[in-house]
């Protein structure tokens, strides 16, 4: 069990290079506007093959300096914020919005609450129910709560095989129904976090193989997907991704 | 240097204490005052401070209702395996006197109607499971189609731990009732009482038309211990207090309990007409 959790913790696709793969001519469009700019989320502009795509991507970073200003892929209220701005952005030019996720949660700081890290996700979940655009979510590693499930409410969430998506870290969950934080490979165990399981749930629609193949079956695939949902009426488009969380 | 001196009670006083009922002094988790229970009063408020002590559902319903006609309490969970939780589930029900963390239904608050749903901190700390979540989707779900403003009054620690990933789904599909709730022009009031904290926090506690706090209330994503714990370093007292997250803008305004039944009261009055459009 414990080994679904180190591989999805192994930042296996570091998410500057998997826009990189996945999107040519792609933009880097920084901040929130209001308050910052949170180098835990790459936000841009990317071609797919010929489809204009949004995409928001939490961002662990490569090199130690990188791993501690995005706090390992934790990303903070103004973080949120901007990838609010994007996916509002997007729906104004009718592109699809692509978010990329391995994070652990949102940042546990005291800036970020006092920021209203809580209103942040908030706001992201209400104005996801009706954004009207195709909106796909890939967990590329770790997803963990309300920080992960931020940028997951959209038409489809699709997961590689090596990653996860709790309700808390398998750590916080041991310690907070256990309190013992050794207890972890229990926890991981009770959690039902692995791709499988999930599928099985319907949490996620995909589980997409990891192999060196994955960034160009990823493009196609999502390709496909976004072509299907564009199509649709976009009344339609809305009441399928509101039906997708309420039968919940 | 001089002997302490030993407190010594008479036979006489130590047995007239065995006859003194249990409880009568209550100390109040803000301030840490104590004091004798009846200066609580009815609307369980500490003298010194004005902290609100944490309500059953019952007890915070009688607190705002002229009535209460429920809604959806028949919802059941289906058997959950996860070691422990039918058991506790039967243990929160008999300590709040609530069937879930939650309970909705239709209210009259000093003669305006509306939606109204109070969350029990006694039950499993007011957490957010598929029950709850089914109740507070279908209480925006009622409101929306019945066209009634929507009152929550908040009390939990967050997502409920035991039902895993299903309760964190509970989070975008009350958020996506609440969504249409706001194309329908409908209005949304939040009372954030003690405490209102992670996935709940995160979700439709923030996102009110207006957001009431009563005072002193702790208001937050992450816990404190786990931000210290992140940190290494001590935050102040006033860290997550309504106040202070008043003072950062989330909280339009905080309400003492006294007038809390008043003001929504007013807040409904205000918007009458645009459910009535």
């Amino acid at each position: 069990m414990l080994d679904q959790v180190h591989n999805a913790r192994h930042n296996q696709f570091p998410a500057e290079a998997l826009i990189g793969e996945l999107c040519h001519d792609f933009i880097r469009l920084h901040g929130d506007r209001l308050h910052g700019d949170d180098p835990a989320i790459i936000g841009g502009i990317g071609m797919l093959e010929s489809m204009p795509v949004t995409v928001i991507a939490t961002n662990k970073g490569q090199t130690l300096p990188e791993r501690l200003a995005t706090h390992g892929g934790s990303p903070e209220p103004w973080g949120y914020r901007q990838a609010l701005r994007l996916m509002q952005q997007a729906e104004k030019f009718h592109r699809p919005v692509l978010t990329l996720i391995d994070t652990p949660g949102a940042y546990p700081g005291k800036d970020a609450e006092d920021n209203g890290q809580a209103a942040a996700i908030a706001e992201l979940l209400q104005a996801s129910a009706t954004l009207a655009t195709p909106l796909i979510a890939v967990i590329t590693g770790e997803a963990g709560s309300g920080g992960a499930l931020a940028l997951a409410c959209g038409d489809e969430v699709w997961m590689t095989s090596k990653s996860m998506y709790s309700i808390l870290s398998p750590e916080g969950f041991a310690s907070i129904l256990f309190k013992d934080v050794t207890r972890t490979s229990e926890a991981a165990a009770l959690m039902k976090l692995t791709p499988d399981e999930l599928l099985a749930a319907q949490v996620v629609e995909r589980v997409m193989s990891v192999s060196a193949e994955l960034p160009r079956q990823l493009r196609a695939a999502l390709i496909e997907e976004f072509e299907m949902l564009q199509n649709l009426p976009p009344e339609e488009l809305l009441a399928r991704r509101q039906a997708r969380f309420r039968k919940f | 240097m001089l002997k302490p001196q030993q407190a010594t009670l008479d036979e006489a006083t130590l047995k007239r204490a065995q006859t003194i009922p249990e409880g009568l002094w209550r100390t109040c988790p803000n301030c840490g005052t104590s004091a004798y229970r009846g200066r609580f009063g009815s609307l369980q408020v500490c003298p010194h401070c004005g902290f609100g002590l944490r309500l059953t559902a019952s007890e915070r319903l009688a607190q705002l209702c002229d009535c209460f006609d429920p809604w959806d309490e028949q919802l059941e969970l289906a058997d959950s395996d996860f070691p422990g939780y039918m058991v506790k589930r039967a243990q929160a029900q008999a300590a709040s006197g609530s069937s879930e963390s939650v309970r909705c239904g239709q209210a009259v608050i000093a003669a305006q109607p509306c939606a109204l749903a109070v969350m029990d901190s006694y039950y499993m700390m007011g957490s957010l499971g598929q029950v709850a979540g089914e109740r507070l989707c279908r209480l925006f779900e009622r409101a929306t189609a019945q066209r009634l403003a929507v009152v929550i009054v908040t009390a939990s620690g967050g997502a409920r731990m035991q039902e895993g990933i299903q309760s964190l789904m509970q989070m975008a599909k009350i958020s996506a009732a609440r969504a249409l709730h706001v194309q329908a022009g409908l209005p949304y009031f939040v009372v954030l009482s003690d405490p209102t904290m992670g996935g709940v926090c995160a979700s439709f506690a923030m996102q009110g038309d207006v957001t009431l706090a009563e005072p002193h209330a702790r208001v937050g994503f992450t816990g404190r211990r786990v931000i210290e714990a992140t940190l290494h370093n001590k935050l102040p007292a006033s860290f997550q207090q309504a106040e202070q997250v008043m003072a950062t803008g989330f909280i339009d305004a905080i309400v003492p309990r006294a007038q809390l039944k008043a003001r929504l009261a007013l807040l409904l009055q205000l918007h009458q007409e645009v459910c009535h459009a």
